[in-house]
């Protein structure tokens, strides 16, 4: 054992034995998540792929899941935190269900507990790496939230996770009105999807598509995207380019 | 069975010298002071029932809750001393959340009984502690199928196929063993429980109380929740209509 175990130094955070408390890189990782509030609700999609570095080693990795009745979390960074993640709401809703007095926690509430837990863990330097969407409907209501590690919130009518903030979001902005209709919410997302697709070295073309409304979560089943790679500037790509080979 | 233990009854470490420990059994006659709890064990779940005594018109109703979910899939109904209950719940959540976080699935419900009842056996040994004054029926569904459990302020704890507890429990325990258990559904348990709990209920004694029911069942789902409103309103019905042609002979 460690004979100069009786001095520990003062700060925790520096010395020997204080970093295999915290988290310092994230080693199974999932990429960008894109919502969208639509007429009925909330459309959400992310792939199903965890990577472990540069490798795609997982290729059916659910990263939503629904959160009691009204809403539905979104996560990309490390897999292992929001399963993390995922038992604390899991508690959390039970504690609210045992109640059993026909109130229940609706999103925006869900949001406000997990940007605390982000922005807690942040401050003691052991984060949760994960930016984290939350979407629901309660009452008619309809909301989106985004949450990353460093605790940073807010809410909006369309947001996205990692990549997506650089390619899907201008999408989004031009093409996003109110009151989608449900075929062209998923019109617009499989466009930023795609854009991902061919863009996102970690992503993966199997994703899933999932839906909060008034009456529930449906969380499609696995499906990929049609590609075209005939584009003339993928046939010759260097052309142009100086000193490339 | 009420005799004075005198001199043995001082503490709950106390033997008698007929082997009694009088303190437990004084205990239990807190229970059997409050209002009837009945729980039953139907073909498809549980319920539950309790006679809610209502000490004051000010109360409001819905509130006092003597019902309590332990976790997802079990509850617990609580006779005696309500403060005291409420420890035992709050210690049953503890336990249940504590072996899901531990063995991954949701805790048996025969692991529950037994937590619960050496818990309550625990305030039963030490001098500077005293028994809990509360008895508590504890229903729940898990893979064994839906199981009923009742647990005194002794620590004992045993699994029944109807139990009842508190002031109308003998009478109450007769009306039980007259059901057929092993064919009624929830649906129609509930509507028999009603009919029991305001068939105990002492008119001359007490004099309003207020009903209130939960289930754990195929049909919600193997949940514990309240019994739903709508049910709830025709089981009152029925039980009183039931009360009223025993009363018109």
């Amino acid at each position: 054992m460690n004979f100069m175990a009786s001095t520990q130094p003062e700060n925790r955070l520096l010395g020997p034995q204080s970093d295999s408390q915290r988290t310092l890189y994230p080693y199974v990782t999932g990429t960008s998540v894109v919502a969208l509030k639509y007429k009925d609700g909330i459309l959400m999609a992310a792939d199903m792929g965890g990577s472990y570095g540069s490798t795609l080693r997982y290729k059916s990795v659910e990263r939503m899941k629904p959160i009691g009745k009204h809403s539905l979390l979104g996560a990309s960074g490390e897999i292992s935190d929001f399963q993390e993640i995922l038992r604390y709401l899991d508690e959390l809703i039970l504690y609210d269900n045992m109640w059993d007095d026909g109130n229940s926690l609706g999103p925006k509430e869900v949001h406000n507990y997990l940007t605390r837990v982000m922005y807690n863990r942040r401050n003691k330097f052991n984060p949760l790496w994960n930016s984290l969407v939350l979407g629901g409907v309660k009452n008619g209501q309809k909301y989106l939230g985004m949450v990353n590690m460093i605790g940073v919130n807010f809410e909006d009518n369309h947001v996205a996770t990692g990549f997506g903030n650089h390619l899907a979001r201008p999408i989004l902005r031009q093409e996003w009105h109110e009151n989608l209709s449900f075929e062209d919410g998923v019109r617009l997302l499989e466009k930023c999807m795609r854009v991902l697709l061919y863009r996102d070295r970690s992503a993966v073309n199997k994703l899933q598509i999932a839906k909060i409304t008034e009456e529930g979560v449906t969380i499609s089943q696995p499906y990929s995207l049609k590609t075209y790679w005939e584009f003339s500037a993928f046939k010759n790509p260097t052309q142009g380019a100086v000193g490339s080979w | 069975m009420s005799s004075i233990g005198t001199g043995y009854d001082l503490s709950v470490t106390t033997f008698s010298p007929d082997g009694r420990v009088f303190q437990i059994e004084y205990a239990a006659k807190a229970v059997d002071n409050s209002g009837t709890v009945i729980g039953i064990k139907c073909k498809d779940g549980i319920v539950m029932g309790v006679e809610k005594l209502i000490t004051s018109k000010m109360m409001l109703p819905g509130s006092n809750r003597r019902i309590h979910s332990v976790h997802r899939h079990s509850g617990m109904a609580v006779a005696g001393l309500a403060a005291d209950g409420r420890q035992i719940v709050a210690r049953a959540k503890s336990e249940a959340t504590n072996y899901e976080s531990v063995y991954g699935e949701a805790i048996p419900i025969k692991e529950l009984a037994q937590r619960v009842a050496s818990y309550v056996h625990l305030c039963t040994l030490y001098w500077w502690l005293r028994p809990f004054g509360c008895g508590v029926i504890l229903g729940g569904y898990d893979r064994d199928g839906p199981q009923l459990y009742m647990v005194e302020p002794s620590g004992i704890s045993y699994r029944y196929f109807g139990a009842a507890i508190g002031k109308g429990k003998q009478a109450a325990k007769t009306e039980i063993e007259k059901l057929k258990l092993s064919e009624l559904t929830c649906r129609e348990g509930v509507i028999e429980v009603a009919k029991i709990i305001y068939k105990v209920h002492d008119e001359a004694k007490d004099k309003a109380f207020e009903l209130e029911m939960s289930w754990v069942c195929d049909e919600s789902k193997q949940q514990h929740q309240k019994v739903p409103d709508d049910l709830l309103e025709e089981a009152k019905v029925a039980a009183r209509a039931a009360l009223e042609e025993m009363d018109a002979d």
